[in-house]
């Protein structure tokens, strides 16, 4: 023992410890007490509040998106499905390194750079406990190598999801569009009230029908009160308000006429439009070439998505509604009966060609298609049949462009169609007043040569033409196009927009001019063999080009400086039942190209015996609320 | 008092004809610590059993650990104190080493090296100084004359820093301030005058500040800016500490029943069977079971102080003051940090929360403290 002990004083040492031993004592007691306290503060004082917290954590309101509504043709050819597919998403708040999962994911399933940035661009805008998707249509593999992983991935789940389909692939991808996800641009423009509707939806209509018929597909969310572990699995349902599924809609489309109208147009580009002139209803829709809309639904490539984009083909281009084209010899029906109607020519109206025509004060010269002429004495029917060119530059010469705006709007040129589909343009018929505000220039009478042969400043889309037509075939009953017949099983009006009033006798005269097309003129390709007969009229107008901003190549220039071929058509004359129009681009000679395409069309639709749609490998019955609506009732024949 | 433990000190030799030697004195056993250790290690597994979601693996194994430990506590009881303190500065240095050891070839998780790997086996040398800081603080001052001078408190302040900074730089706060405490706490109790204290005190609040701008690392620094506002990151460093508090709070003074806690149960709680044990306890049986286990901690604490009361001689006092006191700050900054009283540092709940090595460094002193208790009855030095 060291000497120090020697010295020690035990019993100061000893009332010295149990001094210091005594202020410790109170010290413990004191923090026992702050202990006690804070216990008695959370327990007890703010036991409300904490109950209340500890129970919202873990239930949890979930939304449970409703099941979009399917779209059918008029036959009950499903256009647009739903399919179960399985998502990889993570729950943000669940994860403590989230670049470490990620890391590890990349490790079990395919994933690229573009997925995981869609993915961060994402996660910015959902809330931190809603799931995020990261990885769309997991393998059965895929699911297989997350499952057994799962206890490293808390937060990371795989959840199966109703997605679009769309069976007919290609055939209706300008119709019924596509759904694809919705975008941050689609959100930051949503109300509060869609925001929650849209609750636990990934998808929103972004083109045709699917876009113009959103509300109605969608159907109503609904939600459940689940109850959650700290990882996000739901382990149990504690309430469900089930959702409500979206309309589904039956269209005027037949998926075999389309087939044929797209068949019928083979390599070319173009479309083709084919309207039931008793309602108005679109029966075909083809606008080529097109693509396949499955690609969309849950997110493109960047690949495939420039492939679409910078094809000179402009496959993404609606030319139905979107293409404005000069619609060229196919409005002179249409103004011929409104030179009938202003009483600028008669029945009895001749006029000479000498393949040239002049105006009075004029030198300018204006040639007729063909070099020299139609002849000494053509009248409307002549004009019509043979596409006489100098027959209309006289009338219009003797009339004015304001009547033949005023005839043109009343057949619906100039002015967007009102078609239920989205983005539709409203092509021009010119008019002194548009000439002023669009070209700040006065309205010559040259113009007016140009606008009454459907060139110059008069753009038109297909659709346009096809409403036209109808129009013209339904003497004068200018029906508003419809893609949709019936909404859950409800059959939907047609609707009027304008009659054309005009003599029974001035129709006459125009069906049997475009009969005559058919029969004897430039449209014999519409009709050859057909046994009903057929009005209709050709069309060849000069290229603008469509695709602004494409660029084309030298190859190609050649051929896409051709003219653009139409014609429209209608049939049977005596009771008319469908009309067409058929645009092909560069294809020359609306006679020669296009009409022949307007033939496949009207001779399915009219020579098809009724039930003929089991050959339709993709046929099936109709579904379930179409059962209280037999549709095939509806349609009516001739 | 002073006058029985004066006759305590005598030397016992009697006291077998009087009676027949229990078998408490023995094996120096202190059975009401005893009796009381066992209470909370079947308390521990029964709440761990809830904890960790009925996995009994998870119980099995500490109970593997608590056998183990209470086997270290008989074993440490037998030894002689003269033992401890002779061997004190043996102990003390190699434990040293060990923790320099570990700053080069240490292993370690999070971020943090804090193991030596031997062979299949992993070992956390700064357990060794949880108890050699004490022994050695109390072995020094035996012997100095007390109160202490100058001097000597330098001398047990150089003690207690080099191993609490070593451990600091592992990093582990945690437990570099249980083995800061455990030092101060015996020089503490060796009578350091008022005027030391309250200037230390003084020191500590000056070198506050560049503590915090210097001493420490961010994710320290966040622990205790989320103390003051947990709610600033609730996803976050908040995390924890928000559903905890939703744990303890929503337990209200019955509780919701045992395994019935759906802030442990449903995974809110982190850490719910280690550190934030007390929580599930909290939640499942209330205020009414909080302060039960409080009431046992509190009652071992008590005996450990009467065993400081008790002890012959100066390293007895101290050590087992030392001791006790350690083991109340375990439990009040496990249940300060888990209530959002204290910042989180990695500090267990005695006897309650999964864990090996600490189980059995604590039973070890608890050893320690019945080997004092029972000095009595052992031949003086």
């Amino acid at each position: 023992m060291s000497e120090n002990l020697r010295f020690k004083d035990h019993h100061t040492e000893q009332r010295l410890f149990r001094n210091r031993m005594l202020v410790a004592i109170i010290g413990v007691a004191a923090l026992l007490g702050v202990l006690v306290a804070r216990l008695y503060n959370l327990q007890i004082v703010n036991y409300e509040n904490y109950r209340t917290q500890s129970d919202e954590n873990r239930i949890q309101v979930r939304p449970v998106p409703p099941t979009r509504g399917l779209i059918y043709d008029r036959n009950g050819v499903l256009l647009a499905d739903n399919r179960a597919s399985y998502t990889l998403a993570i729950v943000r708040e669940r994860i403590k390194d989230l670049d470490a999962t990620l890391e590890l994911l990349g490790n079990l399933v395919q994933m690229d750079d573009d997925d995981v940035e869609k993915f961060k661009r994402r996660l910015q805008r959902r809330r931190p406990f809603e799931p995020v998707p990261l990885r769309y249509r997991l393998t059965e593999e895929e699911i297989a190598r997350i499952s057994v992983n799962e206890f490293r991935l808390p937060g990371v789940s795989v959840e199966a999801e109703l997605v679009r389909y769309y069976p007919e692939t290609e055939l209706f991808a300008h119709s019924v569009g596509y759904v694809g996800r919705i975008a941050e641009r689609d959100l930051s423009a949503f109300s509060e009230e869609d925001v929650r509707r849209y609750r636990g939806t990934q998808s929103i209509g972004k083109v045709g029908l699917e876009r113009s018929y959103e509300d109605l597909l969608l159907g109503e969310v609904g939600f459940e009160n689940v109850e959650t572990n700290a990882r996000g699995r739901v382990l149990r349902v504690l309430e469900r308000h089930d959702p409500k599924p979206g309309a589904e809609l039956t269209l005027h489309l037949d998926t075999r006429l389309q087939q044929v109208a797209t068949d019928a147009l083979g390599e070319h580009r173009g479309a083709v439009v084919a309207i039931d002139v008793k309602t108005g209803g679109v029966l075909a829709f083809v606008s080529k070439p097109s693509y396949d809309p499955n690609l969309f639904v849950t997110g493109i490539s960047f690949k495939d998505y420039s492939e679409l984009r910078d094809s000179l083909d402009v496959p993404l281009f609606n030319r139905v509604v979107q293409g404005q084209y000069p619609p060229g010899s196919t409005l002179k029906p249409m103004m011929g009966l409104g030179g009938l109607a202003a009483g600028v020519i008669t029945a009895n109206t001749r006029v000479a060609d000498p393949g040239f025509f002049r105006l009075p004060n004029d030198s300018r010269i204006y040639r007729d298609w063909k070099r020299w002429g139609h002849g000494k004495s053509i009248d409307l029917i002549e004009g019509l049949a043979q596409s006489c060119d100098v027959y209309f530059w006289d009338m219009a010469s003797r009339w004015n462009i304001d009547g033949m705006h005023d005839i043109a709007t009343r057949f619906g040129l100039g002015d967007k169609t009102g078609i239920d589909l989205p983005r539709e343009y409203p092509g021009i018929f010119p008019s002194r007043e548009w000439k002023r505000g669009a070209r700040g220039a006065a309205w010559y009478p040259g113009d007016s040569l140009n606008a009454v042969l459907g060139q110059g400043f008069v753009l038109a889309t297909p659709l346009q033409l096809a409403v036209m037509t109808a129009t013209i075939a339904n003497r004068g009953t200018h029906y508003r196009p419809q893609m949709v017949m019936a909404i859950d099983g409800v059959e939907q009006p047609p609707e009027v927009l304008h009659h054309v009033e005009a003599r029974p006798e001035h129709w006459d005269l125009v069906f049997k001019g475009m009969e005559q097309v058919v029969k004897a003129g430039t449209g014999k390709n519409a009709g050859a063999g057909l046994d009903f007969r057929v009005a209709g009229k050709s069309g060849t107008a000069q290229v603008v080009g469509i695709a602004q901003g494409a660029k084309y190549d030298s190859e190609a220039l050649k051929e896409r400086h051709r003219d653009h071929a139409l014609f429209i058509a209608f049939a049977p004359v005596d009771d008319p039942q469908i009309a067409v129009s058929v645009l092909v681009e560069n294809g020359e000679g609306g006679g020669r190209v296009a009409a022949p395409v307007a033939r496949e069309v009207l001779a399915d639709w009219m020579q098809r015996p009724f039930e003929d749609t089991a050959g339709l490998s993709s046929w099936r019955p109709p579904m379930a609320p179409l059962t209280s609506t037999p549709f095939e009732e509806v349609r009516v024949r001739g | 008092m002073a006058s029985r433990d004066y006759m305590h000190r005598l030397p016992d030799a009697g006291s077998s004809l009087r009676r027949p030697e229990s078998l408490s004195r023995r094996w120096h056993i202190d059975l009401p610590l005893l009796l009381l250790l066992l209470i909370l290690a079947g308390v521990g597994l029964v709440v761990l059993y809830s904890a960790s979601g009925e996995e009994i693996h998870y119980v099995k194994r500490q109970a593997v650990f608590m056998g183990l430990a209470f086997t270290g506590m008989v074993i440490a009881a037998q030894i002689p104190l003269e033992f401890y303190r002779r061997w004190s500065p043996w102990f003390y240095l190699g434990g040293c080493c060990l923790l320099v050891a570990v700053l080069f070839v240490g292993v370690g998780a999070k971020g943090a090296q804090r193991w030596l790997q031997i062979g299949g086996f992993r070992f956390q040398p700064s357990e060794v100084l949880k108890l050699a800081v004490p022994i050695s603080v109390a072995a020094f001052l035996h012997r100095r004359t007390l109160p202490p001078s100058l001097f000597t408190i330098v001398g047990a302040l150089a003690i207690i820093g080099v191993p609490a900074l070593l451990i600091v730089r592992q990093p582990d706060l945690g437990t570099s301030i249980l083995i800061a405490a455990s030092g101060i706490f015996a020089l503490y109790l060796s009578g350091l005058s008022w005027k030391m204290i309250g200037s230390a005190g003084l020191l500590a609040a000056l070198a506050a500040w560049p503590m915090w701008m210097w001493g420490m690392r961010d994710y320290q620094r966040q622990r205790v800016l989320t103390l003051f506002n947990p709610d600033a990151d609730r996803l976050g460093a908040g995390w924890n500490i928000f559903q905890s508090k939703a744990a303890i709070g929503s337990g209200g003074w019955a509780g919701k029943g045992y395994m019935e806690g759906t802030q442990s149960q449903l995974d809110f709680l982190p850490e719910s069977h280690t550190d934030f044990i007390i929580a599930v306890l909290a939640e499942e049986w209330g205020m009414r079971g909080a302060l039960i286990l409080l009431t046992l901690y509190l009652l071992i604490i008590a005996r450990g102080i009467y065993i400081s009361f008790t002890a012959q001689h100066v390293f007895g006092r101290l050590l087992a003051g030392s001791i006790t006191l350690t083991f109340f700050v375990y439990v009040f900054v496990n249940i300060g940090m888990v209530s959002g009283l204290l910042p989180v540092v990695g500090v267990p709940l005695p006897l309650v929360s999964h864990g090996g090595t600490s189980v059995i460094t604590l039973m070890a002193g608890f050893g320690i403290l019945m080997a004092i208790s029972t000095e009595r009855r052992r031949v003086l030095f």
